[in-house]
């Protein structure tokens, strides 16, 4: 826990009224930057992270001893490049990772607030993380971007905030969960909520932890990171350090193998009552909802100038979901791009080495950032 | 840049707004975008050319006109664009009337079929034509449905679109098309050129 005593974090002393009623207030919001803040203050961009990321974007994480999970994408001279921008990444409320969440210990029982955490949703999450604009004396941002929930976030700060930003590139997302998306998400929670050592969301206090539970979720969350040809080409049928199937119920496959090893490295990272939390805003995200299914609406007057990507392979954001964003924004004449990246690696795609995606994003915003 | 583009651009005027259907790699797109207005958008079905265009700093939506047009508003730009892609369509129609819904204009170029080296390779060779404007075999070819310059021109008399400008090109020459010189032109032009509106 000491590491996480070290990294960046504000005090939101505002309060800030929650969507479910709850107000909270005097919470901090962990963060990272890279490179520097210009003097006009023009070159801010505000990165957001997906379900199970945190602010180390780019970097070693200082925490997980791991590179950042955008470092493909931020860096020197990489697609958003930390020599001309200013980055800033938060880790976002309901996280584990330093910013306010269940994970925070309760000023007044000196115990974590687990369970009495109040349930947030994205618009909670992009309103809290609005408070490092004051932190930093940054009127406009110049960009927001994100993969995935990230990618709702960039939706719901533009909705939010219209005139906070230049650009916005929401990539691998969707401006409503679907019920496919819902029901991989409590196929999650009921995995950590079966597992005994849940304790009703009370394991910290009881010493133990929902670890076996959390893990299953990994492991099913992570099929629906990547492709059936992904999958079929990297594994296949092969079997994991044997000649034949042993008619037992051991990880004959490769497969099994990697999934339980992605679930086991998983539980050391991450809060197992933070992931209920976050992936609870996430199938409350319906971004027209306001606006009676009107999606358009939301955007209604922007000036930002949008890029939206998908990835051919997603089948968890597919490019039909995206799509729905580019209509949207199309049938209110927003200035938007869009493009569809070819892809095998499914929806993980947004977080790899694919040269034709971190192009199109370099040349977005370097093009932009000049005009 | 092409003739062709010179005369698109010339038609436009400074600052309006305009969509580019099927924009390539965005060379007009960038030409308008440089010296004419910035209110400048594009659509276009090759990923790489979007990407190409994202290069040149363009806004581009990766998308197919006969399924993507329908999102964009009516009236919503001064000018649409239509370079050499009309015949490529499953249903010309459909599109021709998408682009008089959004834009107040529309510029539409298409590769006479009229053109006399055209009807020659059918007439004399007895196989499908190929020609500079029309660069593919018949096996390979996206084109669907070719249409003449006096085809273009009765299509537009018979929906009653208002055809208030045609131009021939042919050899880098730009001339004017009326009533009189119709058949001539439709057989001398590699290019037709028609501005319309609804």
């Amino acid at each position: 826990m000491n590491k996480l005593d070290d990294i960046k974090k504000i005090i939101v002393k505002k309060p800030l009224k929650l969507d479910c009623g709850a107000t909270i207030t005097n919470f901090p919001i962990a963060y990272e930057t890279y490179g520097i803040l210009n003097q006009n203050k023009d070159n801010a961009i505000m990165v957001f992270h997906a379900l199970t990321g945190d602010q180390f974007a780019s970097g070693k994480n200082p925490v997980t001893n791991k590179n950042g999970w955008w470092s493909n994408v931020i860096g020197p001279n990489k697609a958003l490049d930390i020599n001309k921008y200013f980055i800033i990444c938060a880790n976002v409320i309901g996280g584990c990772m330093g910013s306010y969440g269940p994970n925070s210990i309760d000023k007044n029982s000196g115990k974590k607030i687990g369970v009495n955490f109040p349930v947030i949703t994205i618009n909670d999450m992009v309103n809290a993380q609005f408070n490092l604009l004051d932190h930093f004396n940054i009127d406009k941002l110049f960009c927001v971007t994100g993969g995935s929930m990230g990618g709702m976030q960039v939706l719901q700060f533009v909705s939010n905030f219209p005139d906070k930003v230049k650009i916005a590139i929401p990539i691998a997302c969707s401006a409503s969960h679907s019920a496919q998306n819902i029901a991989f998400n409590e196929l999650g929670r009921q995995a950590i909520m079966a597992d005994d050592n849940w304790k009703n969301g009370n394991y910290e206090l009881e010493n133990v932890s929902p670890a076996k539970g959390l893990s299953v979720a990994r492991m099913a969350a992570h099929i629906t990171y990547l492709s059936k040809k992904g999958l079929q080409e990297k594994f296949g049928r092969k079997l994991q350090e044997r000649d034949k199937i042993k008619f037992g119920f051991d990880a004959d496959f490769q497969i099994e193998s990697y999934l339980r090893y992605q679930g086991s490295i998983f539980v050391d990272r991450f809060d197992a009552n933070s992931y209920l939390y976050i992936t609870r805003a996430m199938d409350y995200f319906d971004l027209s909802k306001k606006f009676n299914g009107d999606l358009s609406k939301v955007f209604k007057n922007t000036k930002t100038k949008f890029f939206i990507i998908s990835f051919t392979s997603d089948w968890l954001y597919p490019t039909a979901e995206n799509r729905e964003i580019v209509i949207a924004l199309n049938a209110i004449n927003a200035d938007v791009g869009f493009l569809e990246i070819k892809s095998d690696k499914g929806h993980d795609s947004f977080l790899l080495d694919i040269p034709d995606f971190l192009n199109s994003v370099k040349n977005f915003v370097d093009n932009s950032y000049k005009n | 840049m092409k003739e062709e583009f010179k005369i698109i651009a010339n038609s436009i005027q400074k600052d309006k707004s305009v969509l580019d259907v099927g924009c390539g790699d965005g060379e007009l797109m960038k030409f308008i975008y440089e010296n004419i207005s910035k209110k400048i958008r594009g659509l276009e079905l090759s990923k790489d050319n979007v990407q190409k265009c994202i290069k040149k700093g363009l806004t581009v939506i990766e998308g197919n006109a006969e399924m993507d047009l329908k999102q964009f508003p009516s009236d919503s730009f001064d000018f649409v664009i239509l370079s050499q892609t009309l015949q490529a369509f499953l249903n010309p129609e459909k599109v021709i009337s998408d682009l008089l819904r959004i834009g107040k204009t529309s510029i539409v170029t298409i590769p006479n079929f009229g053109f006399w080296k055209v009807r020659i390779n059918l007439l004399f060779k007895g196989t499908m034509p190929v020609t500079r404007t029309l660069p593919n075999q018949w096996y390979n070819t996206p084109n669907l449905h070719m249409c003449s310059i006096k085809d273009f021109v009765n299509f537009c008399n018979e929906r009653k679109i208002n055809l208030f400008k045609s131009l021939a090109l042919n050899n880098n020459k730009v001339s004017s098309i009326n009533k009189l010189n119709l058949n001539f032109k439709n057989l001398t032009s590699e290019l037709g050129i028609f501005l319309i509106e609804k």
